[in-house]
């Protein structure tokens, strides 16, 4: 029983010593917020710690209200909101920066005569009280409502802007956006939500009031099933350098590419 | 004792193929232990993390509630659609899958020709290899869409999708396994039966498949315990809505509860999904337990 000791403790004391050599002394940006900028953040923060070795971009996935709350506690740098701050926050002393846009695109199939829904519409589609297209003008089909899993930023974004919170009627709860596509190309009465930056050739994206979700549309505020990437940080206390650094990289020019690439809309010029 | 002491009293200096010997079984049994340890870190690590939970939100609500809404914003954590459905599905699988694989396992071993055999088993071994996204895959281009046209229903995602996929994957299992216990029946039971007078088929139905008992039944546990566990595959062709289970409508299995959620879950959901976690966890538990019991009881007969 000794020898096995000893030899799991020079296991573990040459593991430490591998281990122990990866960390070594970096400045630290602190994100926390927001897990549907997950993907804008992350990708932003790999740029730019490739860009910076000597900086540790971190990031804490634990949704907006708390990313939110963690800003003005100072327990991070930058908290991140999927949402505009309300009234009440700014006024506590949050300065909330635009990052980027994030369009959600209503998709049906392909086949679907119907091709421009209100946000009302869209509603009563998702939460049950329109089940047959011939209700909105389209064929004598029964309604498949397509979503994304619970948790999911794009169902949360979507469900936010239409007001079905806790309320869609889902045929299926698919775990990534190209699933709910496949699903709703193969299903003539299915009707699904995607990001605007994803792939939709094999269905058909809507108009939502007249209006076609595109870069400019959701930039100019037209296209309605949108929502902003808040950057919330404290008014009063300056950032750290290196934070501020990093913040004025995310909202340059600079990083446009990186944010659109995530799927989002980038604001900067 | 300090290690000369031990080197002293072990006679290692007198004889070196000792030590060599003493230090490979050492290794050998650090090797082994790799096995025991991964199932006890497993095992410590559900119950640590999956208990709490379930006392937050209470055995009974959890257990036996019925509605699911993780993220709501007053959120509701009842798994018993989970638990059903994963019963259900796996029920249905069974029913499907276990009479198709063993009127093949009987085939196979008694009455194909040679060169038919000799095929089929080819292609249950290919059948066995298919990764389960690719079986998911499948089922979602073409048996989603075909149920929703045949069936007549809006959404062809639904808890028969995932019994026909499941059937279908425990198929090389239960196959392979009754072969083995029908291939295993000494020659001379048939001999027997045949020199009375019996037909083959009266033959292969009467002495050899219950001479098989036992193994047929460990084929099906082992169906069981596939389809239980099986979680991508049928989070393709679910649905994966949180309904109690019905055979069309779209359904959430135990496994696909874990994996659809966890990606962006947080605190109490987050806990709740290694809950669920624990909670298939003692049902595979259950089924290894049923099959050591066949396996055991087969080797007495």
């Amino acid at each position: 029983m000794k020898k096995i000791l000893a030899i799991m403790l020079v296991a573990v004391l040459s593991m430490a010593a591998v281990f122990a050599n990866g960390a070594s002394e970096s400045a630290t940006v602190s994100t926390d917020g927001s897990t549907s900028m997950e993907k804008v953040i992350l990708s932003l923060a790999e740029q730019y710690m490739a860009d910076n070795p000597n900086v540790n971009v971190t990031y804490n996935p634990t949704g907006s209200g708390t990313g939110i709350t963690a800003a003005l506690e100072g327990r991070c740098d930058i908290g991140l909101s999927s949402r505009a701050l309300k009234d009440d926050e700014v006024a506590s002393g949050l300065t909330q920066t635009i990052v980027a846009l994030d369009g959600i695109c209503v998709i049906v199939n392909a086949d679907n005569p119907v091709s421009d829904l209100s946000i009302e519409q869209i509603a009563g589609l998702f939460n049950g009280t329109i089940t047959n297209w011939s209700e909105v003008g389209g064929n004598d089909a029964p309604v498949v409502a397509i979503g994304r899993e619970a948790g999911s930023g794009t169902r949360d974004g979507f469900e936010s802007i239409t007001g079905t919170e806790d309320a869609c009627v889902y045929s299926q709860e698919l775990t990534s956006t190209g699933a709910v596509i496949t699903a709703v190309s193969q299903n003539p009465g299915a009707i699904g939500y995607a990001s605007l930056a994803s792939n939709l050739e094999s269905v058909k994206a809507l108009t939502v009031e007249g209006v076609e979700a595109t870069e400019e549309t959701v930039k100019s505020g037209e296209y309605q099933i949108q929502r902003p990437f808040v950057f919330a940080t404290l008014s009063s206390t300056p950032l750290s350098a290196e934070a501020q650094a990093f913040f004025d990289y995310a909202v340059s020019a600079e990083a446009a590419p990186i944010i659109a690439a995530a799927g989002a809309v980038p604001v900067a010029e | 004792m300090n290690l000369k002491d031990f080197i002293a009293q072990k006679g290692y200096k007198d004889n070196p193929r000792r030590l060599m010997e003493d230090v490979i079984h050492l290794v050998f049994l650090v090797l082994g232990l790799v096995a025991v340890g991964s199932v006890l870190v497993i095992t410590i690590y559900l119950v640590i993390s999956g208990l709490p939970a379930i006392f937050k939100i209470g055995p009974i609500e959890f257990l036996f509630g019925t509605r699911w809404a993780s993220t709501a914003a007053e959120p509701a954590f009842g798994i018993l659609p989970f638990i059903l459905t994963s019963i259900y599905g796996t029920a249905g699988a069974i029913i499907i899958g276990v009479p198709i694989g063993f009127f093949a396992a009987v085939f196979l071993a008694k009455m194909a020709p040679r060169r038919i055999r000799e095929f089929m088993e080819l292609c249950i071994g290919v059948l066995a290899g298919i990764p389960s996204v690719v079986y998911g895959l499948v089922g979602m281009t073409i048996l989603v869409p075909g149920i929703r046209i045949l069936f007549g229903v809006p959404d062809g995602a639904t808890l028969f999708a995932a019994i026909i996929v499941l059937a279908v994957m425990i198929l090389p299992s239960v196959i392979n396994v009754s072969l083995t216990a029908l291939q295993a029946v000494p020659q001379e039971y048939e001999e027997a039966s045949l020199a009375l007078g019996a037909t083959s088929t009266e033959t292969y139905f009467r002495v050899t498949v219950p001479a098989a008992k036992s193994g047929i039944f460990t084929a099906i546990v082992l169906g069981i315990g596939r389809a239980i566990g099986e979680a991508m595959a049928i989070m393709m062709v679910a649905g994966n809505v949180a309904n109690m289970p019905s055979l069309f409508k779209s359904v959430r299995f135990l496994t696909t509860a874990v994996a659809s959620e966890m990606s962006y879950s947080s605190g109490l959901q987050r806990e709740a999904l290694f809950s669920i976690a624990l909670v298939l966890f003692l049902f595979i538990m259950i089924i290894n337990a049923i099959l050591n019991v066949l396996k055991t009881g087969g080797k007495k007969e």
